[in-house]
């Protein structure tokens, strides 16, 4: 057997010399390693996308405001993790940290300076200035990095990998699917199973009321908004040794997640999460048996549900 | 006041540089265009690069391998434009605001993913050195002004075919739509329908100016298909004026015309633009246009009527508290 590679090349269907059906079925199943590579490059694609879509949705549930700039705080986390490497030494574990901390605030005093002023206006009023707000991030970070990427090492506890029998297995890139999973499903306990949760939710359905039982929701809406930032930097520490730390890490994966948004519906916290595993592994698989639609299929899934199910797989009509 | 305009259109480009004033011609055709859907619909599509850039690479294709003349090209690449319209905005009809503006910006995405990998694109170099032809064989646009005249003649049939459809029963059915659309539809409009063709004939239109737009620079690259693209032409209706009929041009000649300015300062011009894209929707929702047109209002109407009751773009109607829709 030939040693698996990770980065295994997709496009390996053997020549077929006048296939029959069968053989033509046989021939175009990829050997197994590549296959599970694939699967597992999908997967972690899928957890940044359940990540990322996780606090789009709970950012909605209480603002209204569909966050354009989640791409770019994805990508702020990303070289907060960056700076605290190359400027104080800090490394990999005090960033996963110290840098949703700090988004997490600047993302909060986006919401007290900006944000809290368009609250009564349409909403798409909030997809356009956290637009702005993304264009600038990102314009400031490419004006000083360019396009390219900064590299970030995989720290060193979890380099290497082990051989599972069938496959090779990172390290790093299991404990990425292993942590991204328990960020989801606490994210998924809190909302749903903690008194905090339940004045959210309560907050997302009614808020005049909520705060006529005395809880503040003005507080509540700009920490909510904080904690989705922050989730979005955690996710971008995480990526930053996988793919390279850009300026346009942002910007390319957030349109993907809108995709996935509209896909599982922004109705329930466990949607986001379904979806976007399940979505990453799909593109996974395309990876495999058709290549030239990896970047696509997400969005060809989109065009099908929006024909069988308009309102997305976990989302409420509207 | 529109001869005025049109004079001042005719001895352009004696005053200024003619290809900029060809530049925001075209980006005043899409703008617009883009206008006739988040202005008299109320649908913010975030996705109109798709058309612009496909009826661009279309347009290239058919003039420079096909050999198509100047005018088939550009018809051809409004009709394929239109027809991609047609699909998203079927498709993206099916859910409403935030959705809406989501859905069309990914499918965007797609036809961009499209365009980077199919070869007759060309990919990174995009279509270069498209030929402008001669106009029906007898006028050749090669010619700087000839081709600004052209540019200008067709930037105003499209401008006539937009305030047409606007003032006409159409438009003032898409207008309810916008108001109320349960209503329009109990009042026996298939809100549907017209949300779709108004679709259609805004995304033909925005192909329109991407087809003459590539003639133009004789050029069709992937910035035409980019999400920058569709964020620039949100952000030129939005400087302008939203649901103003002279807004979009002149939020396009505004920022084409910043862009000219600032191009050596690279990526700076990015952050600007965001800069304003935030500075908009705080304090100037009402767009240039839309600022000057109600302070004539004001002026002429008895006092005690507020302006912000006549023209009133797609702002505050829902002025509800966060989370109460």
């Amino acid at each position: 057997m030939t040693p698996p590679s990770f980065t295994a090349p997709a496009n390996r269907a053997p020549p077929r010399n006048e296939p029959k059906m069968l053989d033509w079925i046989l021939l175009t199943v990829p050997p197994a390693p590549a296959m599970f590579a694939q699967l597992l490059v999908g997967l972690i694609n899928g957890a940044f996308y359940a990540m990322l879509s996780l606090g789009l949705a709970v950012i909605f549930g209480l603002l209204n405001i569909i966050n354009f700039a989640h791409g770019a705080q994805y990508m702020l986390g990303a070289f907060c993790a960056w700076f605290l490497l190359n400027a104080l030494g800090l490394g990999y574990w005090p960033a996963l940290i110290l840098a949703p901390i700090i988004v997490g605030a600047a993302g909060i005093a986006i919401e007290r300076l900006l944000l809290r002023h368009i609250y009564g206006l349409d909403h798409l009023y909030g997809l356009l200035l956290t637009f702005g707000l993304a264009l600038i991030i990102e314009g400031v970070f490419r004006q000083q990095f360019g396009s390219s990427g900064q590299p970030y090492a995989i720290p060193p506890e979890l380099q290497g990998g082990r051989n599972l029998g069938f496959m090779f297995l990172p390290n790093y890139r299991a404990w990425v699917i292993v942590a991204s999973l328990v960020v989801c499903l606490a994210t998924w306990f809190t909302i749903e199973r903690t008194r905090l949760g339940a004045y959210l939710r309560a907050a997302t359905e009614n808020p005049v009321l909520v705060q006529a039982f005395g809880i503040n929701v003005p507080r509540m809406i700009t920490l909510t908004y904080g904690a989705g930032v922050a989730l979005a930097a955690l996710a971008g520490v995480m990526a930053a040794p996988i793919y390279q730390v850009s300026p346009l890490m942002g910007s390319n994966i957030i349109i993907t997640v809108f995709a996935v948004v509209v896909i599982g519906g922004m109705g329930s916290i466990l949607g986001a999460i379904v979806s976007g595993f399940a979505l990453g592994l799909v593109e996974g698989l395309t990876k495999v048996f058709y290549p030239e639609a990896s970047s696509t299929v997400i969005f060809v899934v989109m065009a099908l549900v929006l024909l069988v199910k308009p309102a997305g797989f976990f989302g409420r009509a509207r | 006041m529109a001869a005025v305009l049109i004079g001042l259109a005719l001895v352009a480009p004696f005053i200024l540089y003619p290809v900029f004033v060809m530049e925001a011609l075209c980006f005043a055709l899409f703008a617009c265009a883009f206008n006739l859907l988040i202005g008299y619909v109320g649908l913010l599509s975030f996705g109109h690069a798709a058309f612009f850039g496909s009826a661009a690479y279309v347009t290239a294709h058919a003039v420079k391998v096909w050999g198509l003349p100047p005018e088939l090209g550009i018809l051809a690449g409004a009709a394929a434009a239109a027809l991609l319209g047609t699909v998203v905005g079927w498709l993206a009809i099916r859910r409403q605001g935030i959705y809406f503006a989501m859905i069309t910006l990914a499918l965007a995405q797609m036809v961009y993913f499209v365009a980077l990998q199919a070869r007759f694109t060309g990919g990174e170099d995009g279509i270069q050195a498209v030929p402008r032809g001669k106009l029906l064989g007898i006028l050749d646009l090669s010619d700087t002004l000839t081709m600004y005249y052209f540019v200008l003649a067709v930037f105003l049939i499209g401008f006539a075919v937009i305030v047409r459809a606007v003032h006409s029963p159409f438009g003032q059915i898409i207008k309810a739509i916008r108001e109320n659309e349960p209503r329009a539809v109990s009042l026996g409009y298939e809100a549907d329908h017209c949300k779709l063709l108004a679709f259609i004939l805004s995304a033909g239109l925005s192909g329109l100016a991407g087809s003459l737009k590539s003639l133009v620079f004789q050029l069709a690259s992937l910035t035409d298909v980019q999400w920058t693209m569709s964020g620039e032409v949100v952000l030129m209706t939005l400087v302008g004026g939203l649901g103003t009929v002279l807004g979009p041009v002149v939020g396009a000649f505004f920022l084409t015309g910043m862009q000219h300015y600032l191009a050596q300062l690279g990526s700076w011009v990015t952050v600007v633009q965001g800069i304003i894209f935030v500075f908009c929707v705080l304090v100037f929702r009402r767009g240039i246009v839309g600022v000057i047109a109600s302070y004539f209002t004001a002026r002429r109407k008895p006092p005690g009527i507020s302006p912000a009751a006549t023209e009133r773009p797609a702002e505050a109607r829902t002025a509800a508290a966060p989370g109460a829709s």
